[in-house]
């Protein structure tokens, strides 16, 4: 065991270096555009402090969807395109706690404790899948969540709520936007939040997504995290000291669908709607490509990639719009390298070499 | 068919032989349940089809005129997946790229006024170059990302939608200059979110030889069973052991053939409404090359190099083919067939939504050809042809299904959009499993 530590502590200096060396010429340019988007924002008269709240907001409310990504990445799966299956089970618990009728915060926490044994017993199985198709965990990934979405919409589309905010007041089924106003609508957003030089800090938000973090972080630091680690780096190496990898990587799934889960209602509560039907589809991809934009790469993620990334990337796209839409009628600008970019920065981390 | 196995199992006759060994000490019973095995999810979507044609209540003619339609229009581009397998690269999904040059081209002789056949051929000539330009790079790309190549073409597909939204919604009228009122939007700054055709390249392709069903069939009957004679006189001067099986097949195949050419001739002389579908005659014989191509070119010396490298890379490199290379032309004559598929498709449309109609095509037809029996590591012609017309027969009859069975014509396309992701990622998953269980023995 002493030996996987040295070795684990001289993997920790080369990486430091190769970070240092390969933060990458994708996250340079992104800088810059954001940098340069926020000069000429200001130029433009677009206050900066509203930009800055926008973000700021926008950070803790996709924050936990991105910090999804971590435990698949660690644990070897890649990344994890699986994510709308965790969103489902988030949304699930979420129309259940407005079924229910709770309202304020217990409606938020009884979301959280409906959704997280669903999110651990179908990760579970979603986990054991992907044992049996060891090498394409991405692609397949891709098409169980594309699948799971639209069959959901089926289940959506004859779901048995009654609740009137829900149903359509004809007809069978769920609404395709529900509005949470008057349920639990903004309830971390508005936690102790205050106004900081016209910088609106929601403060619950943010310190409900640190907590999220910390959590992550710490349990990587115990004996589970650590055995989901190695197993994800060298599964031979693992299985060979007497880690059952099979097992480990089912766990970072279910950890992964879990924070999808609870992700989707941090980000409902922030948006103040839940979304359903096609909605979820292509958010795996832009929690991908947030952390990745963050310095993450397909095998390799931190915590601080999840903080950067998802900085970097809302931040990007809450300046692009007003920006877009001041230079010239170009409203679809903010759209359209919201589509480059996300997917730009996947196909950048799939097209490097690594130890594959 | 046998031939092509042989071929196959060139590079390790070793592993051809024992296979064959064990093909011979299989009993029918066993030969039955490896069929069903092996073409599962056919089977099940034959059968699904079966009964969504049922519960639909559609007519014969109304299906048929329906289904021609949508095998001429799709059928192009479900075969341009087949090579990038043959050379182990699986599914192809960045055939939107191809699809967007294609479109690109449309565009650009809509707004010059060109139509009907020359504007066809126009813009053919005009998508290729596009097209493999975006070959290469996209085949580039793969090589840098191998052994993710599926991942990496189906999220590029949705990059180069970003590109080309750019393109056509920012550049055009800013950058490029164009007129056209029909075309660009009031502001004069990027296109309209649908473009008709109607006007001009509308059926360009299709109309130029059209002919009833039946007529078509007994052409078709005709023409395949003079090749099927042939074939057997062929076999019978060589007298090989070996064909025994073969000639079984093929003779069967005829008497398939006589049977349609029966059923084609009744027709024709009856009053059967089938006699008012008419076919694209023209479109199908370019389909027709296409699927020729794509067998003979297994004949070729590009075409053996495209199996050696889907076999195993490094044996092929070791013996001399420029894997990378390969792979790069394998990925360059799939996006150029894509672009012509996506003109032939445009074409029978007759109008398109400008940002939208090429973003499913690489879904679509894979979910095509896996539904006819394809894997990611062999495709065929024949799933090709037979994924279209089970993939089209689930798409007409799914919603009128839907409604009758559900009172809901929505839950029936649900069901459609599930079934298309959903066959996808069960065909890869079971191939990859396959491959797992494999390399563990």
């Amino acid at each position: 065991m002493q030996q996987v530590n040295s070795e684990q502590q001289i993997n920790r200096f080369d990486h430091v270096k190769k970070q240092i060396l390969s933060f990458g010429i994708p996250r340079i340019i992104i800088i810059i555009f954001l940098l340069s988007l926020w000069i000429i924002a200001t130029f433009l008269d677009i206050p900066f402090p509203r930009l800055l709240s926008d973000t700021i907001v926008r950070w803790g409310m996709n924050g936990v969807l991105v910090l999804s990504m971590v435990p698949s990445i660690l644990a070897g799966t890649g990344l994890y395109f699986g994510l709308p299956i965790g969103i489902i089970c988030g949304l699930v618990g979420g129309l259940l706690a407005i079924e229910m009728n709770l309202v304020g915060f217990p409606a938020f926490l009884g979301a959280i404790a409906f959704s997280v044994p669903l999110a651990l017993l179908v990760g579970g199985a979603y986990g054991w899948m992907l044992n049996k198709i060891k090498g394409s965990e991405m692609t397949v990934a891709t098409y169980a969540g594309f699948s799971i979405v639209s069959l959901m919409c089926i289940f959506w589309a004859m779901a048995p709520f009654r609740s009137p905010e829900m149903a359509w007041p004809i007809g069978r089924g769920v609404r395709v936007t529900i509005s949470l106003e008057g349920r639990y609508a903004r309830v971390l957003n508005e936690f102790l939040s205050f106004d900081i030089f016209g910088v609106m800090i929601p403060t619950g938000l943010i310190l409900f997504f640190i907590f999220m973090c910390l959590a992550v972080y710490l349990f990587f630091r115990s004996k589970t995290g650590l055995a989901i680690k190695a197993g994800g780096e060298n599964p031979r190496f693992a299985q060979a000291t007497g880690i059952d990898v099979d097992k480990t990587r089912i766990i970072g799934t279910m950890l992964s669908t879990v924070l999808g889960a609870v992700g989707i209602l941090v980000y409902a509560q922030s948006f103040g709607f839940i979304q359903l039907y096609m909605a979820p589809l292509f958010m795996g991809f832009l929690a991908a490509a947030a952390v990745l934009i963050g310095g993450a790469s397909i095998s390799r993620a931190t915590i601080l990639n999840v903080l950067i990334g998802t900085f970097l990337f809302q931040g990007l796209l809450v300046a692009a719009l007003p920006v877009a839409n001041r230079v010239a009628t170009l409203g679809s600008l903010a759209e359209i390298s919201r589509i480059i970019v996300s997917n730009g920065i996947i196909l950048y981390a799939l097209a490097q070499k690594s130890g594959e | 068919m046998n031939k092509k196995h042989n071929n196959e199992q060139k590079p390790a006759l070793t592993a051809g032989i024992e296979e064959i060994k064990e093909i011979k000490h299989l009993t029918p019973g066993e030969k039955i349940k490896k069929f069903l095995v092996n073409n599962m999810v056919t089977i099940l979507f034959v059968i699904l089809c079966g009964i969504g044609l049922r519960l639909s209540g559609l007519s014969m003619a109304f299906y048929l005129n329906d289904i021609v339609n949508r095998i001429a229009r799709n059928s192009f581009l479900i075969l341009a997946l087949i090579i990038p397998v043959m050379a182990g690269m699986g599914l192809n999904f960045a055939i939107v790229l191809g699809a967007m040059a294609g479109q690109a081209a449309i565009i650009f002789v809509t707004h010059w006024g060109f139509g009907g056949p020359f504007g066809i051929l126009l813009c053919a000539l005009l998508a290729a170059p596009g097209a493999l330009f975006l070959g290469w790079m996209t085949g580039r790309l793969l090589n840098r990302a191998r052994g993710k190549e599926m991942i990496t073409s189906l999220i590029l597909g949705f990059f180069a939608n970003g590109v080309y939204q750019l393109i056509f919604l920012l550049m055009i009228g800013t950058i490029i200059p164009m007129q056209n009122e029909v075309l660009v939007l009031s502001s004069g700054i990027g296109l309209r979110t649908t473009i008709d055709l109607s006007d001009g390249l509308r059926y360009g392709l299709d109309d130029i030889i059209r002919t009833p069903f039946p007529l078509f069939v007994l052409m078709f009957s005709a023409v395949a069973l003079v090749v099927l004679v042939v074939l057997l006189v062929r076999m019978r001067s060589r007298q090989l052991a070996v064909d025994a099986p073969k000639r079984k097949k093929l003779i069967m195949w005829s008497v398939f053939t006589l049977v349609l050419l029966g059923w084609s001739l009744m027709t024709h002389f009856s009053l059967s409404q089938i006699n008012l579908v008419r076919v694209p005659t023209f479109t199908m014989l370019v389909i027709a090359v296409l699927c020729l191509f794509n067998i003979f070119i297994v004949k070729t010396k590009l075409g053996q190099d495209f199996r050696s490298v889907g076999q195993d890379q490094h044996i092929a490199q070791v013996s001399g083919i420029n894997v990378d290379r390969t792979r790069i032309q394998a990925i360059m004559i799939s996006t150029l067939l894509a672009a012509w598929g996506h003109i032939i498709f445009l074409q029978n449309l007759g109008a398109f939504s400008t940002y939208g109609s090429h973003e499913q095509v690489g879904m679509f037809a894979s979910a095509a050809i896996l539904i006819g029996g394809a894997s990611v590591s062999k495709a065929t012609v024949g799933h090709a042809i037979l994924g279209a017309v089970l993939f089209h027969t689930l798409f007409i009859v799914s919603p009128l299904a839907g409604r009758n069975l559900m009172g809901d014509a929505q839950l029936g396309e649900y069901f459609r959009t599930f079934v298309a992701y959903g066959v996808i990622g069960v065909s890869l998953g079971l191939h990859a499993w396959r491959k797992l269980i494999q390399s563990r023995k």
